[in-house]
């Protein structure tokens, strides 16, 4: 590339720019700084497009700036516009926006590469398009994909085709083949083609890779697709020789990494086992403890909110069924009174409630309940056995004592919170339908756990009539 | 005799006691019956121990439990199925006061506590009786005199009694149980709850071990040879139910207590917990004194008496709803069921399981051995990681002699990115994933300079294209920070 009158001075904005993205992720270590992070974020983005304005190569400003705010216009309605219940959702949406950029970015870049390079750096560079599409492409396809099924438009169920791990495998041999072809091809046209065939297939891949994932496996593939788009984005600043792309693009995949690993780990599940899918919806037999369960304990309303009046400890164990019944407004009034009563509230979050990592967080944060009583599962595991009470409010697999009890079963191992320790347990549920994960969760069948059914935002509200 | 019942005392029964034959006579009773006449005139006949040879009579009790005559009594049925056999043939009852379900109903008439509870006690007053010092500290003109120090192994019935006991005579005393859930029980009788450190072990396996492992065994019988070093007393009350006492206290730990040390081992007649003890007899050994007597109930014969009379009372009390004399063995009962071996020829045992049970079959096999763990020791993870750094290595070097020297400069900073992110990355609290994905979102939009650097590209489709990209990547940039900010304010503390 032709080396431009400001270089200098870009590259040293390029350096604040990465520092500032650093520091910007670094602030979300602690809700105090977290405001902050986010600042230094968008300020090291500013930094970096004013600075790349100012390259040589760029003219036509007009084509830029309508495009931009058109985009940010889009951009900011969207995100003061949506409910934090929908938050994965449009996760899910930005991610695949990351994918198709690259695409676009990898195949305009092809385009004008025409007598730049010659020799290795030829090779090199058209091997890192090929890539930087290729991962954008299976990032967009699988975004969108993952959308419709957050969204409700696509089942969650996991959709398996026969003999999908062979699809897969003769896709990526295809793949190879043709990005062969595509790097010996004489000139764009014909390099074309092997392009256009190997994006197809990306795109088919993306979608048949996120199809054959169940509901419940979600929050992985929204950290994996977080991850891709990270990937995505530093390919294609090896495409462009941007450092700033490389860097942070590599910042945005390991975290997007890390966030699967730690998703993995808190379902006991290998990564390549979640990715080869077909996790819900089989009705996987657990071994023992499947028949027989005795009968679940029903609980009135009335009987519950008098239960309330006379517990000193409550702990809150939401799942996604308190995200889909938007009860979490109702959960603070109920957090609320009982405070005031001098009860002591807490919330335990599990690091897989919900539809993405952090979720049920936001949504309490959202209504306003205060950070300090909502703990990850290992803070309050301890303190359970001394708690009166125990409120899981649209939770199941995530308290499910067959992960600890029936080693033969599909989710031993999964740490679990052990709410059944406590005094007394109370369900709330729509239905005695079993959970994601298909299996059957022996919790409600013990002696000191009640059901409470019906939506749970009536019913919390209906607690909450009866406090004293 | 408030029940409507007409009371027969066999001559001499409370004598081991303290209760003469004429106490039972003032009471309204008729005593001082010989047994053969007192079995002839009885339609129930109430005694401690399981029906054995009676030498007076020259025949075996168990004979004349018949027609409709009733025993109460200890049974231990599944010992004894021959003989329950025989006794239904004959027509007779039999209620097993040991097979009386441990429901909250049924506490007042449950022997077994009771006996327990004797038992703890008098474990304790046995071992002060060998223990050559006082159990509470004391400052006298004489000097200082520091306090005992007891271990209590197990806290069932016996256990909490003995450290009851122990505490209020002053000792410093110390409990361990298997079961986390009585801890709130010991301290709350002022003793210390001893827990292991066990806590590396549960988060190396990742579930929690509420079954005894291997590895807890382990941990438990460090923590008691290092406790045996320290305390005067132990009292062993550890029994496993339908299983030999487990062996707690090995020869070593007794040898490394100080001399004059008493261990009291209340399982001795299941095999006892100390390695050393000899069923009712009291050994010493490097000068401890092992305690195996199998009978301390009976030491108390007093108490012993007349709480297994006050069980046996309220037995018969939930027996005679009319109070007049005529019992009534309703099957229906859970007590009732439980507890009735034989009803007029009919054997009843074994009981079905109890209905009020609404708890699925839990499987009591060791979980937490058998997960699927994937557990590598840290040598091997050493070796692994080494192995996986030489090949990254050798790709590294074998990558750089092909590739132009932009591309290594270029994959210098991609790599050390990594890194810092996966430093960084750890220290999220999972509070904020959610924000952390949005705002990673939003500087992955970062892709709109590389969008921009194509605007003026040589081919006008190359330029389209890039214009699309630019308006699709700001929609990220600012979208995912805005929404990244909205979420973060909501986030607040008290």
């Amino acid at each position: 590339m032709e080396v431009s009158a400001y270089q200098g001075a870009i590259t040293g904005a390029y350096i604040i720019a990465s520092i500032l993205f650093i520091l910007s992720l670094g602030g979300l270590s602690h809700q105090e700084s977290a405001r902050r992070g986010n600042v230094f974020g968008m300020a090291g983005m500013a930094i970096a497009i004013v600075a790349t304005a100012f390259h040589d190569s760029i003219e036509s400003y007009v084509y830029i700036l309508i495009p931009m705010l058109l985009g940010g216009a889009v951009g900011a309605w969207r995100a003061s516009r949506v409910q934090m219940t929908q938050m994965p959702e449009l996760v899910a949406l930005l991610h695949s926006f990351v994918g198709l950029a690259a695409v676009l970015v990898g195949f305009s870049s092809y385009l004008g590469s025409e007598g730049l390079y010659s020799g290795a750096e030829k090779v090199v560079h058209e091997v890192e398009i090929y890539l930087g599409i290729l991962i954008g492409a299976v990032t967009f396809t699988g975004s969108v994909i993952a959308f419709g099924k957050l969204n409700g438009f696509i089942t969650s169920k996991p959709v398996i085709f026969p003999g999908r791990h062979l699809v897969n495998l003769a896709g990526l041999l295809v793949c190879i083949w043709y990005g062969h072809d595509f790097i010996q091809a004489a000139d764009i046209p014909n390099g074309m083609t092997a392009l256009v065939i190997m994006t197809v297939i990306a795109l088919l891949f993306g979608v048949h890779m996120v199809m054959a994932i169940g509901g419940a496996d979600m929050p992985v593939v929204i950290s994996m697709l977080n991850s891709y788009s990270g990937w995505a984005a530093a390919a294609t600043g090896f495409m462009l020789s941007n450092d700033l792309l490389i860097v942070t693009g590599a910042l945005v995949g390991s975290s997007g990494a890390i966030l699967s690993y730690i998703m993995c780990r808190a379902m006991n599940r290998k990564f390549v086992s979640v990715i080869m899918g077909g996790f819900g919806g089989q009705s996987t037999g657990s071994g023992a403890g499947q028949t027989d369960q005795g009968t679940a304990v029903e609980i009135s309303r009335d009987e519950c909110g008098a239960a309330l009046n006379n517990i000193s400890s409550l702990v809150i164990v939401p799942g996604y069924g308190m995200a889909v019944a938007h009860a979490q407004h109702a959960v603070y009034e109920l957090t609320r009174r009982l405070r005031e009563k001098g009860v002591n509230v807490r919330f335990a979050i599990h690091p897989v409630a919900g539809r993405m990592p952090g979720h049920m967080n936001v949504l309490l944060a959202e209504a306003r309940v205060p950070y300090d009583i909502v703990l990850e599962m290992d803070e309050i595991q301890e303190d359970l056995p001394d708690t009166d009470m125990v409120m899981v409010i649209g939770a199941n697999d995530i308290v499910n004592p067959s992960a600890i009890d029936d080693p033969e079963g599909p989710i031993a191992g999964m740490p679990v919170i052990e709410v059944w320790n406590a005094r007394e347990v109370i369900v709330l549920k729509r239905s005695m339908a079993s959970g994601y994960a298909g299996i059957e969760n022996p919790l409600f069948f013990k002696p000191n756990t009640k059901m409470l059914f019906g939506d749970a935002r009536d019913s919390i509200e209906g607690l909450v009539a009866h406090l004293i | 005799m408030d029940l409507g019942y007409d009371v027969l005392v066999e001559a001499g029964a409370g004598v081991s006691a303290g209760f003469a034959d004429q106490d039972y006579v003032d009471a309204g009773a008729e005593a001082g019956l010989n047994t053969a006449s007192l079995w002839d005139r009885s339609d129930i006949v109430c005694k401690i121990r399981p029906p054995e040879m009676h030498s007076g009579m020259g025949c075996h009790e168990s004979t004349l439990i018949r027609d409709s005559r009733m025993l109460i009594s200890v049974y231990e049925p599944a010992l004894r199925q021959e003989m329950t056999a025989r006794i239904a043939e004959a027509g007779g009852t039999v209620l097993a006061l040991d097979a009386i379900p441990r429901i909250s109903r049924a506490q007042k008439m449950d022997i077994l506590s009771s006996m327990a509870n004797i038992a703890g006690y008098r474990a304790v007053l046995e071992a002060g009786n060998h223990f050559g010092r006082f159990f509470t500290g004391q400052i006298t003109a004489a000097g200082k005199i520091a306090p005992a120090k007891v271990l209590v192994i197990g806290a069932g019935v016996a256990g909490l009694s003995a450290i009851g006991t122990a505490v209020s005579l002053g000792a410093i005393v110390r409990a361990f149980d298997t079961r986390p859930e009585v801890k709130d029980q010991i301290e709350s009788m002022n003793a210390e709850f001893l827990e292991l450190d066990f806590e590396e072990e549960g988060e190396g396996t990742g579930g929690y071990a509420k079954v005894m492992s291997e590895a807890f065994i382990e941990a438990e019988m460090a923590l008691f040879a290092e406790q045996a070093r320290d305390v005067d007393i132990i009292i062993t009350t550890a029994l496993i139910p339908g299983r030999p006492a487990p062996r707690l206290i090995t020869t070593e730990m007794v040898r490394s207590m100080r001399p004059g040390s008493v261990i009291v081992d209340l399982a001795a007649e299941q095999g006892g917990n100390c390695e050393l003890t000899v069923p009712n007899e009291a050994v010493n050994d490097h000068g401890v004194t092992i305690i195996g007597y199998t009978d301390l109930t009976s030491r108390m014969a007093h108490q012993a008496s007349v709480l297994f009379a006050a069980n046996v009372f309220h037995l018969l009390d939930d027996l005679t709803p009319g109070k007049d004399g005529n019992l009534v063995l309703d099957i229906e009962d859970a007590i009732v069921r439980g507890s009735t071996v034989v009803k007029q020829g009919e054997i009843l045992w074994p009981p079905p399981p109890l209905e009020t049970s609404v708890t699925p079959p839990e499987s009591t096999s060791a979980p937490s051995e058998s997960l699927p763990v994937v557990e590598s020791t840290p040598r091997n993870r050493a070796v692994s990681t080494l192995i996986g750094m030489g090949v990254a290595g050798i790709l590294l070097i074998a990558m750089g002699s092909v590739a132009p020297a932009s591309f290594m400069m270029h994959f210098t900073v991609f790599v050390l990115a990594c890194f810092i992110g996966w430093q960084v990355i750890w220290n999220v609290t999972p509070a904020l994933h959610t924000p952390l994905m949005s705002v990673t979102n939003a500087i992955s939009g970062i892709i709109l300079i590389g969008a921009m650097l194509q605007i003026d590209a040589s081919s006008q489709l190359a330029v389209w294209l890039a214009i699309v990209a630019v308006t699709i990547a700001s929609i990220n940039v600012a979208g995912g920070f805005l929404v990244t900010q909205r979420m973060l304010r909501m986030f607040r503390k008290e």
